[in-house]
């Protein structure tokens, strides 16, 4: 690189060498380096986007350290403004440096191969020889060979100039260009995408509006109320366990999807096979057991009939929730509840499930009374029971059917029985067609850049003083081309046939 | 034969694989050490001295370590067949299959670009490495055969993970060529090389070597990341998403990239350029080892 530092240049010229030091090879190779070393971080500590609730143990765990890291994004590391400045850099430093060479190919596209040097002998593989046929038909030999090889050639008065290999440059321009592709799927997916998650139990429809998603992020040019207009009934969710080690072997979600102004389909969604509607998607992402209860208060009155949203704990569906009942009389009521599919009772560990399809349910409840705090406007947990105001008022085991008058004749509760719930993932990428194309470029453009070999050939024939042929070809390649000596000599062997050459 | 009979006969299978790996690298090892017994230094007339070997006794050593290896490698590769049809589905659904593939992929790479390339001095490294890691996985990480969570029943899981398994092959392969690269280029900075090191290729042929490996496999490890991607899509709902997993697959990428990069562009060649190859490898094997036994994310398939 040249020696000129930014202090003997004016304020353009300045610039120009800060630019000049961006878009070159050496920069870009240091940024692609320095991308790699930056993305490690969000591989070793929890990502608030990825796993909120790990990033949020992992904050009350290590307090001082949680505050330092916090401050230098590290919980959002790819979306943090030190990670975007690599990568913009990158990108400015790829633009700057493939879109002149892309220009630059353009013309050579079109240009005819170099006029052949003066001097053969300096190039790669030379081979030189005397011959009986004219200089013009070894030319033309070498025309022919050339045309059949798919040679860029050009006759010259006594030599032929070739070249083969500009694929490999295309390739190379397409697949950095496939790199912005990539960017550009990123920027739509931010500013257009969106992505919801919904509870839904089994028999309950979901109608994709912003208000039934427990949680959704869109792009900051997503207009919510364009969302996809469609309902979605959860009709059954089957799973399918081993029966040997309770793994899952199978789940299959039957669905009745409805667009605005369409007739219902019945639908199979299952955790490899989405279902599509346009650029939305709808994913089977999680499942648990909803315990279907009836609640009556102390005056009689059902306060509650219906499934409640469990979560599941293990692997064998050990599920925890609570009920909380706002509205009963004379008191608050609320329930902390663990539902076993296959209970199993325990001196150490007490209630807990052995296997995950439910062949021997039970609900176990504990009570209590007092204020269940959804007043004071702060927001809370529908799984979990705040009870810093309550009273427990006693314990219980129930089998499906079953019911428990509770103590001091605040109310009753039955376990009619269970359903299941789905967690749907409800997700718009308007961009991943982009990043398709692109994939699809940069492996053509790879192997083009990888496999293509530029070289040329050249050939001279010219008679010398005894009024004999001498004919002499070379060829250049500025690659790593293994079978260039082979090609080499088949050109050569084209041009010479036997007892014509001295 | 029934599941169980497959599943016992992959495991017998192994076992007899790992017997010939056995005898192929004593064989290679024999070779190496015939070489070195039977090296005389020579004093030449410029007064250059270093020792030269006559390898005609050794040559057959070399050979027998090779057809050994090939029968190691079919072996072990109907073992991982067995183990296939054992689950009904393909073997690589775990950590242990995970293992065993891989190195299956290592052998098969191996003897496959044995064809073209001056690889032969590569059988001692290659036939220990594979067997380390098939008596670590059949000791450490083994796990009766079964079938496939709801998660990994998809066409791409054939697709995505057969061509990371290749790619990984040669990763490896590119690894302990660049590492010779290394070591020898030390050796030789302190005198001329000793009687075991002769037969393996000049450094400029070494450094070759590695870049034509990566070169190679490059194109086929892009592939499988966006394989992945497509799969993500399909499963996850996103199609890339800074799992652990697909975030070291990034780092491998990326710097495999700059590799190939510097190799072509600014002409890094040599030490440098060996030192980047081995960084990008081990990233790939933190990504194996690291990642699927002590990782969170989505990509926890290793059944330990």
């Amino acid at each position: 690189m040249s020696e000129i530092t930014p202090a003997d240049l004016g304020g353009v010229g300045g610039l120009r060498w800060f630019w000049r030091q961006l878009t070159s090879m050496k920069t870009a190779l240091i940024l692609l380096m320095l991308l790699a070393v930056a993305s490690i971080p969000g591989s070793l500590l929890p990502q608030r986007n990825q796993n909120p609730i790990a990033v949020n143990e992992y904050v009350l765990k290590n307090e001082g350290a949680a505050k330092w890291l916090e401050r230098l994004s590290l919980f959002n590391v790819y979306g943090s403004p030190w990670f975007s400045a690599i990568y913009i850099l990158l990108f400015i430093s790829l633009i700057g440096c493939v879109i002149p060479r892309m220009l630059i190919h353009i013309r050579a596209l079109s240009a005819r191969p170099p006029k052949t040097p003066q001097n053969l002998d300096r190039l790669t593989f030379p081979r030189s020889a005397q011959s009986t046929v004219r200089p013009d038909e070894v030319l033309d030999r070498a025309q022919e060979w050339l045309k059949k090889h798919h040679f860029r050639w050009e006759r010259e008065s006594d030599s032929v100039s070739a070249e083969k290999g500009y694929l490999r440059e295309s390739g190379n321009v397409l697949f950095h260009l496939s790199l912005i592709l990539f960017l550009v799927a990123m920027g739509v997916a931010a500013g257009y995408g969106s992505k919801g998650e919904t509870i839904v139990v089994e028999g309950d429809t979901f109608t994709n509006s912003a208000t039934s998603y427990d949680n959704l992020t869109n792009g900051s040019k997503f207009d919510l109320r364009k969302l996809a207009p469609f309902t979605l009934k959860v009709d059954r969710f089957v799973p399918t366990y081993d029966l040997a080690t309770g793994a899952p072997i199978d789940y299959k979600l039957y669905v009745t999807a409805r667009e605005s102004d369409g007739a219902p389909k019945r639908e199979l969604i299952e955790v490899n096979h989405p279902l599509r509607f346009g650029s939305t998607n709808i994913y089977l992402q999680a499942n648990g057991y909803s315990p279907v209860v009836t609640v009556k208060d102390g005056a009689g009155n059902i306060v509650m009939n219906g499934p409640v949203v469990f979560l599941p704990q293990d692997t064998n569906l050990t599920s925890t929730g609570a009920i909380k009942l706002p509205d009963a009389t004379p008191t608050q009521l609320g329930f902390v509840g663990t539902f076993l599919p296959t209970a199993t009772m325990d001196k150490v560990r007490g209630g807990f499930s052995t296997f995950p399809d439910a062949v021997e349910p039970r609900l176990l409840l504990s009570a209590w009374t007092g204020d269940l705090g959804l007043d004071k406007g702060m927001p809370q947990s529908i799984y979990r029971l705040d009870t810093t105001k309550m009273t427990r008022i006693g314990l219980k085991q129930l089998a499906v059917g079953e019911s428990w008058t509770l103590p001091e004749g605040v109310g009753s509760i039955t376990f009619q029985g269970w359903v299941r719930w789905v967690n749907l993932q409800v997700v718009r990428d308007p961009g991943k067609e982009v990043a398709l194309v692109g994939s699809v470029f940069a492996i053509l453009g790879l192997l083009a850049t990888l496999f293509v070999k530029r070289r040329r050939l050249w050939v001279r024939a010219r008679r010398d003083e005894d009024g004999a042929t001498v004919l002499s070809i070379a060829g250049l390649t500025r690659q790593e081309y293994e079978g260039f000596e082979a090609e080499m000599n088949d050109f050569w062997n084209a041009l010479t046939a036997k007892g014509e050459v001295r | 034969m029934t599941s169980t009979n497959w599943a016992y006969s992959s495991n017998y299978l192994l076992y007899a694989a790992m017997i010939v790996y056995t005898l192929a690298m004593l064989s290679a090892a024999l070779e190496v050490a015939i070489n070195v017994k039977g090296a005389k230094v020579l004093v030449t007339p410029s007064g250059e001295s270093g020792p030269r070997v006559d390898d005609t006794k050794s040559e057959r050593w070399g050979r027998i370590a090779i057809a050994l290896t090939s029968l190691a490698f079919l072996l072990h590769f109907a073992g991982v067949i067995a183990r296939g049809i054992s689950a009904h589905r393909v073997p690589w659904g775990n950590m242990y299959e995970f293992s065993t593939t891989g190195s299956v992929a290592v052998t098969g790479m191996f003897l496959l670009l044995l064809r073209r390339h001056s690889l032969r001095w590569l059988t001692l490294v290659v036939t220990f490495a594979v067997l380390v890691t098939l008596g670590s996985a059949i000791t450490l990480l083994y796990v009766p055969s079964a079938p496939l969570v709801p998660a990994l029943k998809s066409t791409w899981l054939v697709i995505h993970v057969s061509a990371a398994v290749i790619s990984g092959g040669v990763f490896l392969l590119a690894n302990a060529v660049a590492g010779a690269y290394l070591y020898l280029d030390r050796v030789e900075s302190r005198g001329p090389r000793p009687a075991w090191a002769l037969k393996i290729p000049s450094l400029d042929a070494l450094d070759r070597l590695c870049y034509r490996l990566v070169a190679f496999v490059f194109p086929l490890w892009t592939f499988s990341v966006i394989a992945g991607a497509i799969w993500a899509e399909s499963a996850w709902g996103r199609y890339w998403g800074w799992d652990p997993k697909e975030t070291w697959a990034f780092i491998t990428w990326v710097a495999y990239a700059a590799y190939l990069h510097a190799r072509a562009t600014t002409g890094w060649k040599g030490r440098r350029a060996a030192w980047l190859c081995l960084l990008a490898g081990s990233s790939f094997l933190f990504n194996y080892v690291y990642v699927n036994v002590w990782g969170s994310g989505k990509h926890t398939y290793s059944g330990l």
